[in-house]
């Protein structure tokens, strides 16, 4: 096979096309020399957008509008379930209502430091700069942000920022942005420009020429396998924290289209940066499919304490207040229950493994909010989160008004993903990759309301820009299914799906994507060693080997098939999850949601080094069978200086 | 705990169903129903046999992608709760189960207990949105929106599209989830420039696709897991019918009839 091999396998670090200029320049200026297509052209350009939650949806109508042809594609039943709709807290902006200080620089430098200093200035600029767009955008399709009594927008503090930049709908936000993008991919759906293909899912990415041409699918309800030619591919797929089994991901998120692209080719970046969100719901049972997400806004108001004696198995109540060990007020006096999720996600792990865990199994800690509803009464918090409230009582049975909640932390989204430069294209021409699937804007962590920000940003302000740049030089080309490239692709993806039904094994595909989430979550969760990462590795690769010879799929394949579909995100899952290892192995420091026991700082806190990890890790696959190639994008500060995380 | 269950077993679209008893044994109290359901499957795939076929993706209750009759009751016995956020907890070892797919004639069965809801997308392609290309909005603050407005049309808004009130009502209506989103955009000043059209757009789109009348029964708001008001369903009747009498037109917004 000729015509699908790997591009730019001479090339060692791609080149991310970042402008020269003033950081508050790039974009600008950016944008003044990106080349047009002639809006009577647009029309003669197909454009397959893959995933249709806030980035997808969003570049999906916003091309649409434009006058591009475009194919829409999701797994879920219609485009509106996509996992964004379940992001709680809200979206930043520095639109500065509050008059409290707030600027895009802020917002800029707020983002770069909560990521570590391991993510792209000009990238982070351009999102702060979009910031403000977006609200705007949002505002007028009507989303119904909350409301001072003036009629004007209100805004809130979140995830110990210290302006309030927030805009939020309730506990929904993400329901409402996402509803506002659906909306607007609906409207261009019945005016023909964009054809949607729900139920449907990417099974393999087409490299010609060393450019991604377009996809193979599979019907999940006829089990049709079919091919899209598109002179662009737009990945935007979210993130793969599903890795971990657990996680407060849908129960089908997952990483196969990117890993698929990756396989062809595309580089992934920093997999290891992994964040671990410190407030959801304790396990409570092996049964347990997935773990809920309690917004970090009830760090605004509740306290978090563990009992100070281990061996306390007294109810909350009656542990008396000075035999309760408020750590975070105690390790982190100025930011207490607010310091970043990473910091909050590595001691509540640190307390509990130490024996001093909530509850009758220790497996959280306590978030109470009994000063709280002293201070301002309880209905001035159930106006705050009643909802959140209700639905702890719905999963756990408990009262949170009544007994402190239990809380611990949960793999809650994923800052690696595919390399993309400026343009938001992936090293293979062609390939765009946006929102959480691609790894550029959150370095090592995330900070709180901003994985909405860059969904948006990418879908409604950069892709509508920047994916004319790469057409430009293809007009009068037509796509074509009928080439070797799509033949062998269609090949590819039929002759798994017949190795999946062929098997003759025991076991069920969700049975080992538990025992893998274990084993990610045991070595490469909050805290990682060397040595346990290299152990991680091992049962990886011995676990893999049982799964492709020991696996159970009834049914055929010209059918719905949940399991024959479970199948195939599992063996992707299995790939990422030792590529994830190998990286938090390669990556010698402690930075943002990446702590490695080893670096450190005598307190205890994250140990940087950037002199020699100031880089993005991009991994090139190699065949099956050989280790991947890692190639290093150097990161340059110069605008802010890269300093140690301090929220004591 | 243990149960029995009878599932509505049904193979494709054009295939006869049948209700298969299963039983679903040692349950724990805490697990959600999905949860029970995904052991049950587990035992069935261990048996070799296929698993029971059920839509569902965040598992907390927003995504809008499960929901079955459980005894007659869409989404269960629970007030303002999906089938995902159902604990084992509400019920007690020894209860015999009945579970079937919503029941609709614009809902088809797809198989099992997942059902083809794209009529709600067709409904919302007649009108469902505010026409505003990415890029020509107005700053943010410029139009200032009393709060009862909003938040009124935020509780409009929260619907997740999931289908019960369709499924609970005798007539299989549609009329709580169009006027959820005819009152969502048509209480909003963003919305007004289109609010004829998207009343009378929608209202034709929702007769198109075979969705029955609305007969006041009130049991969509009964089984919303979002609590939606049928007081919305007088708000949409109230545009409809203005809309008519002000002589609008749907305009172009027509998207084709039937389920597919």
């Amino acid at each position: 096979m000729t015509s699908t091999t790997t591009p730019n396998s001479a090339a060692t670090v791609p080149d991310a096309k970042i402008p020269p200029g003033p950081i508050d320049q790039k974009w600008l200026e950016h944008k003044n020399h990106l080349k047009l297509v002639n809006p009577n052209n647009k029309r003669k350009f197909e454009v397959l957008v893959v995933g249709s939650g806030l980035a997808g949806a969003s570049a999906a109508a916003s091309l649409a509008e434009l006058g591009y042809e475009v194919k829409c594609f999701c797994f879920q039943d219609t485009p509106r379930r996509a996992h964004s709709i379940a992001a709680q807290g809200g979206i930043n902006a520095a639109k500065n209502y509050r008059n409290d200080g707030d600027s895009i620089f802020r917002l800029f430098y707020d983002t770069v430091k909560g990521g570590d200093f391991r993510s792209r200035e000009a990238n982070v600029h351009r999102l702060a700069e979009l910031s403000v767009n977006i609200i705007d955008q949002c505002v007028a399709q009507g989303v119904p942000f909350a409301r001072e009594y003036s009629g004007l927008l209100d805004n809130r503090s979140f995830g110990g920022a210290q302006v309030a930049r927030t805009f939020y709908a309730r506990g929904q936000t993400g329901q409402q942005l996402l509803l506002g993008a659906y909306q607007a991919l609906e409207r261009q759906i019945a005016a023909g420009k964009v054809k949607m293909f729900p139920r449907t899912e990417m099974l393999d990415l087409v490299v010609e020429d060393g450019r991604a041409t377009g996809i193979v699918t599979r019907d999940l309800i006829t089990g049709r396998i079919d091919s899209h030619a598109g002179h662009a591919v737009v990945l935007a797929t979210g993130g793969y924290s599903n890795v971990f089994y657990l996680s407060t991901n849908a129960k089908g998120s997952n990483v196969t289209a990117i890993w698929r692209a990756h396989k062809r080719g595309a580089y992934f970046a920093n997999p290891c940066f992994t964040q671990i969100h410190p407030t959801c719901i304790p396990t409570s049972g092996d049964y347990q499919s997935k773990l809920t997400l309690m917004s970090e806004s009830l760090r605004n108001d509740g306290r978090i304490w563990v009992p100070k004696d281990p061996s306390d198995v007294r109810s909350p109540d009656r542990i008396p207040e000075g035999e309760r060990d408020y750590y975070l007020e105690r390790k982190y006096p100025s930011f207490g229950n607010l310091v970043p999720r990473d910091v909050a996600a590595r001691t509540a792990t640190s307390t509990t493994d130490d024996g001093r865990g909530a509850g009758a199994q220790k497996n959280g800690v306590y978030l109470d909010f009994s000063d709280a509803i002293r201070r301002v009464g309880e209905k001035a918090i159930e106006e705050r989160y009643g909802n959140l409230f209700e639905m702890y009582d719905k999963i756990t049975g408990e009262n949170p008004y009544k007994v402190p909640m239990r809380i611990y932390p949960a793999p809650h989204y994923t800052m690696g993903g595919l390399w993309v430069d400026y343009n938001l294209m992936s090293n293979v021409p062609g390939l765009f990759v946006l929102g959480e699937a691609n790894f550029s804007d959150h370095g090592a962590n995330r900070l709180g309301a901003s994985a909405l920000m860059q969904g948006l940003a990418d879908g409604y302000f950069v892709i509508p820009y920047t994916i004319g740049d790469y057409l430009s030089s293809f007009l009068g080309k037509p796509v074509t299914t009928e080439s070797e490239g799509f033949r062998e692709a269609r090949a590819n993806v039929e002759g798994q799906i017949e190795r999946f039904l062929t098997g003759q094994g025991k076991r069920t595909a969700d049975s080992y994507h538990r025992e893998l989430g274990k084993i990610v979550w045991d070595h490469c969760g909050i805290l990682r060693t060397a040595a346990g990462l290299a152990t991680a590795r091992t049962k990886i690769q011995a676990l893999q080997q049982e799964f492709e010879q020991d696996l159970r799929i009834p049914g055929g394949a010209a059918q719905v098939n949940q399991e024959l579909e479970r199948a195939g995100r599992v063996a992707d899952f299995f790939g990422l999850a030792d590529l994830m290892c190998r990286d938090a192995l390669e990556r010698n420091e402690s930075c943002g949601g990446h702590f490695r026991e080893e670096y450190q700082t005598p307190e205890g806190e994250a140990k940087r080094d950037d002199e020699n990890f100031s880089y993005g890790a991009l991994w090139e696959w190699n065949d099956a069978g050989h280790e991947s190639t890692l190639h290093k994008e150097p990161l340059v500060f110069e605008t802010v200086s890269p300093s140690q995380r301090s929220y004591k | 705990m243990d149960l029995t269950l009878h599932v509505w077993r049904q193979g494709g679209p054009d295939q006869p169903g049948r209700m298969e008893r299963y039983e679903a044994k040692g349950i724990n109290e805490h697990s959600s129903f999905l949860e029970m359901l995904d052991v049950v499957n587990e035992g069935l795939i261990g048996a070799g046999q296929e698993p029971i076929a059920f839509d569902h993706d965040c598992r907390e209750g927003i995504c809008g992608s499960c929901g079955f009759m459980i005894n007659g009751h869409a989404h269960g016995p629970l007030p303002h709760t999906t089938v995902c956020q159902l604990h084992m907890r509400h019920f007690k070892s020894g209860d015999e189960l009945y579970l079937e797919p919503w029941r609709s004639k614009a809902f088809p069965v797809v198989k099992d207990l997942m059902v083809n809801r794209s009529a709600f997308d067709r409904i919302i392609q007649a009108g469902g949105f505010i026409s505003i290309p990415t890029g020509s909005a107005p700053e943010a603050n410029l139009i200032p929106v009393p709060k009862e407005e909003s938040d009124q049309a935020f509780d409009a808004a929260t619907c997740i599209g999931c289908g019960a009130c369709v499924a609970q009502c005798p007539n299989g209506a549609a009329q709580l989830f169009t006027s959820a989103k005819v009152s969502h955009l048509g209480l909003l000043p963003q919305g007004q420039p289109e609010r004829d059209r998207r009343a009378l757009g929608m209202v034709e789109a929702m007769e198109a696709q075979g969705f029955g009348a609305c007969s006041n029964y009130a049991e969509c708001e009964a089984v919303c897991p979002k609590g939606i008001s049928i007081d919305f369903i007088a708000r949409l009747n109230r545009d409809f019918l203005g809309a008519k009498l002000a002589g609008a037109s749907s305009g172009e917004a027509k998207v084709k009839g039937g389920a597919g």
